[in-house]
């Protein structure tokens, strides 16, 4: 645990600059956006055969339900893929490269898988290694802290 | 096999391009170079550009088929069409549609065609500068994750990660494009070889790739004509006959937010076989491939999912003794691709593929009979065509 950043050690991983998350106007993806503001990560569940889907989509890819519901979910996860970027491609990336950009796996909701950004150092950069999701907030909904 | 088939019933007649230039470098517009290109590939094929009468394209192109048309003075349009999906995904797709126009006698002679001018619209490698995101992006696009680079890198990771791969494959891949390009003077790195050690040392992009893993950024135009086998017997050029042409993408593919069901993937595994099956060969009968290489590392798992190799045999398999002309057991990406040739979105692959199987490629494989193009790998849809002379 000694690699976890506290939570007010930085306040976010890359500068300010980037574009917003914003709510789909057709509010298919509205309570996820709403629960980051209690600081609480859901995922989309079908209320009719129960998979779990990411990102949020109008009907279940399983059984065709349009009943979509949503889980509260623990914020762990697995490390399953990630690159270090070094090429600034937004103005707002200039003076952050490299930065570590993370695909992880939530094994507590069939293994749908989450993007976000490494907190922890980068000795945590190990595919497989479980960690914990910081978040989510309006601009964190994914960024990844390494607890081994 | 079907009954259903466009296996040697239409074959390309003619080939063209513009010169191709460095991003934003075209002196012209990017409809006057797609202009241009057809206007070459018809008189490749010694045809009336006026004669054809079916357009050909992909990727959202931007010049309208009814605007070239127009322009070009066609006496009727017969067959305008698209293949869905973005970059290069619909580079053989759009040579099937064309095919398929054809045997359905849509169209008598049909333009393939892409344009590309990065200076008048804007650049693929930068993401759009805005206030907001919504949709996939709003879940990837704050924490860097916007280009296709970065989503090729982490699907390349995961598949080196499974299979135990180092950089050598990829090194390779960007090698061997720089050797053909050598050889090819339209190739916008004709005259700039690259060595390996230049390779070591080149910035990262995003890891994996280097700066030579990633292709370049170009203006210009590609275009190819197409059509029905006996007009293509008494053509100018020796006609390449289409074996086979495919488009496909697996099960959830484009899951957003990177959840494709089977991730470390080029998309190409529902694909091939329906590809080979169609042709009536194995991956063992293919003289020669042009494997689209937006970034080098898509290509190993590209060249597994067609079955030139396991992917436990890439880092012997795919090695730059093995690939390049005219020696290697499957040379790739002989005109220098998009990596060193011209970024067209891959339609300067399906050219080449056609000049292997005609015999004047600038990097010819002795006796090429047939060539096989992957378009678009990890896009969706993917498409393949498999090129032959009789």
């Amino acid at each position: 645990m000694a690699e976890n950043i506290k939570p007010d050690d930085k306040k976010y991983y890359l500068p300010e600059g980037l574009p917003a998350p914003r709510a789909q106007r057709t509010g298919v993806d509205k309570e996820f956006w709403d629960a980051t503001k209690r600081h609480e990560l859901v995922v989309q569940k079908c209320n009719s055969c129960g998979a779990f889907q990411w990102g949020p989509e109008v009907l279940c890819h399983q059984c065709h339900s349009f009943e979509m519901g949503w889980q509260k979910v623990a914020g762990r996860g697995r490390l399953y893929s990630w690159v270090r970027c070094w090429n600034p491609v937004h103005p707002a990336l200039k003076d952050a490269c490299p930065y570590i950009v993370a695909v992880v796996e939530l094994p507590d909701a069939g293994n749908i898988r989450m993007v976000g950004n490494l907190l922890a150092s980068e000795s945590a950069l190990r595919l497989g290694r479980r960690g914990g999701l910081r978040g989510p907030s309006r601009r964190h909904a994914g960024a990844m802290e390494g607890d081994g | 096999m079907s009954e259903y088939t466009i296996k040697d019933k239409v074959a390309v007649i003619g080939v063209g391009e513009t010169t191709y230039y460095k991003r934003a470098q075209a002196p012209v517009s990017e409809f006057r170079l797609a202009c241009e290109a057809i206007i070459k590939a018809a008189d490749d094929a010694g045809i009336d550009v006026k004669d054809i009468d079916g357009i050909s394209g992909y990727a959202d192109d931007r010049n309208d088929a009814s605007r070239l048309a127009t322009a070009l003075g066609l006496k009727h349009l017969g067959f305008a069409g698209m293949v869905w999906g973005g970059g290069g995904g619909g580079g053989s797709g759009a040579v099937g549609n064309a095919a398929a126009a054809l045997v359905a006698g849509y169209a008598k002679y049909v333009v393939v065609f892409r344009a590309l001018a990065q200076g008048q619209f804007g650049r693929f490698g930068q993401a759009p500068v805005t206030n907001s995101v919504s949709g996939a992006p709003a879940f990837t696009a704050p924490y860097g994750l916007y280009v296709p680079a970065q989503w090729v890198a982490l699907r390349t990771r995961r598949f080196m990660h499974q299979y135990g791969i180092n950089q050598e494959p990829l090194a390779a891949v960007a090698m061997a494009d720089y050797y053909h390009a050598q050889f090819n003077p339209r190739a916008v790195m004709y005259g700039r070889p690259l060595t390996r050690a230049e390779y070591d040392k080149s910035r990262w992009i995003v890891e994996p790739f280097h700066l030579y893993d990633c292709c370049m950024e170009n203006d210009g135009s590609a275009a190819l004509i197409l059509t029905t086998a006996d007009r293509a017997r008494d053509a100018k050029q020796k006609p390449a006959y289409l074996m086979a042409a495919a488009q496909g993408s697996n099960y959830r593919h484009n899951a957003t937010v990177e959840n494709s069901a089977d991730y470390a993937s080029s998309n190409f595994k529902t694909l091939a076989p329906r590809l080979f099956e169609m042709a009536g060969i194995t991956p063992k009968d293919v003289d020669c491939a042009q494997i689209y290489e937006h970034f080098s590392g898509a290509v190993m798992i590209s060249l597994v999912e067609h079955g030139f190799c396991k992917p436990e045999e890439v880092m012997d398999f795919v090695t730059y003794d093995n690939i390049t002309a005219p020696k290697g057991k499957l040379p790739i990406n002989t005109s220098g691709g998009n990596i060193a040739e011209c970024y067209m979105h891959g339609l300067e692959l399906v050219n080449e593929a056609v000049r292997q199987v005609r015999g004047d490629s600038t990097c010819q494989v002795p006796g090429a009979k047939i060539s096989l193009v992957a378009s678009g790998p990890m896009v969706s849809p993917v498409t393949d065509l498999i090129v032959h002379s009789i």
